[in-house]
């Protein structure tokens, strides 16, 4: 059995931030990976970061998961990096299976940082699983790692922020987004990102959604229609539109599952994205040792998950070693970049969502 | 209503300009309606210009005085919400934020397109820069006729349409 | 003289293109993205592979999946109880729908395989057989 002090599942933006930060308070730590890569959802990401200078804002995302990956490489005498490895298996005494290569072999830790974000939710229409509708992570991943197009003539659903990137990225890469549709009657995501797209032309339609998908063996059309104030479809306002590609962009749910087969509580938190490991304000989950940051304990974006990272880093090497030098600086650095990030109006759902998971840990 | 459909009435536009008079000098116009967590156009101003402040959601203000039109702050801005503003007697003179193929060269005439992305009018590019430092986001200057001064955002290949 | 070199000079230049063209509809619609104004998709070096017995062409740094979906093969697998056709969803290795037999391997996610040269790749009826 390979044996670490700090094991941390996930090399995504937290995962990375949180090993950056642990080795650098002397801690050597070991990532599990199950892509060939570091990064992340980063590597996809085109588009210039919001935020602040410390979250590397108006950097490129990819360019952001280049500049982890280089702070990485200073420490790497510390870190030790296992890609192409899937955690299978988390259980209850800080153990965790893996397979690499095809190789299964078992990882004892001391502390272990759980750092898995969350995949793609889907929304139910008829013929949801045609063959041309993607997630819109999968159109990033296709688009901006393989280079390959999705198709010609796409629409989108969801006008959330990834939603509306991904609509201009996909006008970049030279397809035709023929409309933004939006169940709620405002745009979900920043306005500056809804502006950028109505300039080459995309209609947002908000108060509509997606009813059918039609198609022999992959989408050729799609059948759209209004919504009442009950989200209720309109009769008489279908529209087909011919398309051959659907984006689906309807929000993220949390990855869970290793802390749930571990035996950690999880709770149900909307405004964090779902079921969501219940956390301290230290990040550790209920099992001891254990802790959990980024998308994993609350849907929000790459900044914060960055900053999560840093302070779940901090918090488990305090807890490997009794006391950090520093510790109380580097905890209001941190807790001030979280809070400059969630004070705005944006953050409010985060906000009611931590209050919530406050109240679960008095419970 | 900006709300819905992300475009942005006359009002607010102009609520964004300072008055026509102080732009005989170039001048950053920034269209950022929202409160969110961002602050590199204030960071990347050489002449502080811009204010945010502490709570980096507060929408940036421009002191129109210390502001001499560079630009820096167009390319920064993730949201490409900044354009700089001029007039030049019948011409209103813009620089703003590319980031497509094909791009436009120096002297050619494309359309110029409102925040519909409808042509309202041709514009003529003056200059285009793409410095290392602009990473990949082209500073692109052109030429329209002044009257679209609160229409005018950006420019389309003519081919396209 | 110069007129019929000239001459067989363009009839060769007009097969190889005819040739080229009449591959790539072959293979379906090329759906290569090959200039971009932020990305660089500069490596081009080839990847010959076999999907359901005929070689087709990806590109060194493809999946499996993206290779077939660059090619304009969109069908990945069929569902198991009504054979619906499904394709590329979540690309991270989430969903199951790219599952194929590769190299006699089944249930192989296609979209985190990396492409090697001489993949026998093949669309599975259903689950696959592991033994």
């Amino acid at each position: 059995m390979k044996k670490t002090p700090f094991l941390i599942i996930g090399g995504g933006p937290a995962g990375l931030s949180c090993a950056i930060q642990a080795a650098s308070l002397g801690q050597h730590v070991t990532i599990v990976e199950r892509s060939h890569t570091l990064g992340g959802q980063l590597v996809k990401q085109t588009h210039k970061f919001f935020g602040s200078e410390k979250q590397y804002a108006s950097v490129r995302g990819y360019k952001i998961a280049e500049k982890l990956i280089q702070e990485y490489i200073k420490l790497q005498d510390k870190i030790e990096v296992l890609l192409d490895a899937t955690v299978t298996g988390l259980y209850p005494d800080k153990v965790c299976t893996v397979v690499q290569n095809e190789v299964y072999f078992k990882i004892q830790a001391s502390v272990i940082v759980v750092a898995t974000g969350a995949s793609e939710k889907f929304i139910a229409f008829e013929n949801n699983d045609l063959p041309g509708i993607y997630g819109a992570g999968a159109v990033q991943t296709l688009m901006n790692q393989y280079g390959v197009l999705p198709g010609n003539k796409i629409i989108m659903v969801g006008s959330g922020n990834i939603g509306l990137i991904v609509s201009y990225q996909l006008m970049q890469a030279g397809v035709k987004v023929v409309s933004v549709l939006e169940a709620a009657p405002s745009i979900g995501g920043y306005l500056v990102h809804a502006s950028k797209l109505r300039r080459l032309g995309v209609p947002i339609l908000t108060g509509k959604t997606i009813l059918r998908a039609s198609g022999t063996d992959c989408v050729e059309s799609v059948e759209i229609v209004d919504l009442d104030d009950s989200w209720n479809p309109i009769p008489g306002t279908e529209q087909i539109i011919e398309v051959d590609a659907v984006c689906v962009s309807v929000g993220l749910s949390p990855m869970h599952q290793l802390l749930s087969m571990a035996g950690a509580k999880i709770v149900y938190i909307a405004e964090l994205g779902g079921w969501v490991p219940k956390v301290s304000t230290h990040h550790e989950t209920t099992m001891e040792g254990i802790f959990a940051c980024g998308d994993l304990s609350g849907v929000e974006e790459a900044s914060s998950a960055m900053v999560e990272g840093r302070l779940a880093g901090l918090f488990a090497t305090k807890k490997l070693l009794k006391s950090v030098d520093g510790f109380d600086q580097i905890y209001q650095d941190l807790k001030s970049q979280l809070d400059g990030l969630r004070s705005g109006p944006f953050g409010y759902k985060t906000r009611v969502g931590l209050l919530q998971m406050k109240e679960e840990e008095s419970c | 209503m900006l709300e819905k459909n992300g475009v942005p009435s006359r009002e607010q536009v102009i609520s964004c300009f300072p008055e026509p008079s102080v732009l005989i000098k170039p001048k950053a116009v920034i269209e950022c309606y929202q409160e969110i967590p961002c602050n590199p156009c204030e960071t990347s101003c050489p002449f502080n210009a811009i204010t945010i402040g502490d709570d980096i959601n507060l929408r940036p203000t421009v002191n129109q005085v210390l502001c001499t039109g560079c630009g820096i702050c167009v390319t920064k801005c993730p949201g490409l919400a900044i354009i700089v503003s001029s007039i030049k007697q019948d011409m209103a003179i813009f620089k703003i934020p590319y980031e497509f193929i094909p791009a436009p060269l120096k002297g050619d005439i494309w359309n110029a397109l409102n925040r519909e992305g409808k042509v309202i009018s041709t514009c003529k590019i003056i200059s285009v820069q793409d410095l290392a430092k602009q990473e990949k986001t082209k500073l692109i200057t052109v030429e329209v006729r002044k009257e679209f001064l609160y229409e005018f955002i950006t420019i389309g290949c003519p081919d396209e349409r | 003289m110069k007129g019929l070199r000239s001459f067989f000079h363009k009839l060769g230049v007009y097969c190889v293109s005819a040739l080229w063209y009449h591959s790539i509809c072959e293979s379906g619609e090329n759906m290569r993205i090959e200039k971009h104004p932020i990305l660089e998709f500069s490596n081009h070096n080839e990847i010959a592979f076999f999907f359901n017995g005929k070689q087709v062409i990806g590109r060194d740094g493809d999946t499996i999946a993206s290779a077939l979906h660059a090619l304009g093969i969109k069908e990945l697998s069929k569902s198991i109880h009504y054979k619906r056709s499904r394709g590329f969803y979540c690309a991270i290795g989430n969903c199951g729908s790219c599952n194929m037999t590769v190299n006699d391997v089944p249930n192989v996610r296609t979209c985190m395989t990396k492409l090697e040269p001489g993949m026998r790749v093949v669309s599975q009826p259903g689950k696959g057989e592991l033994l």
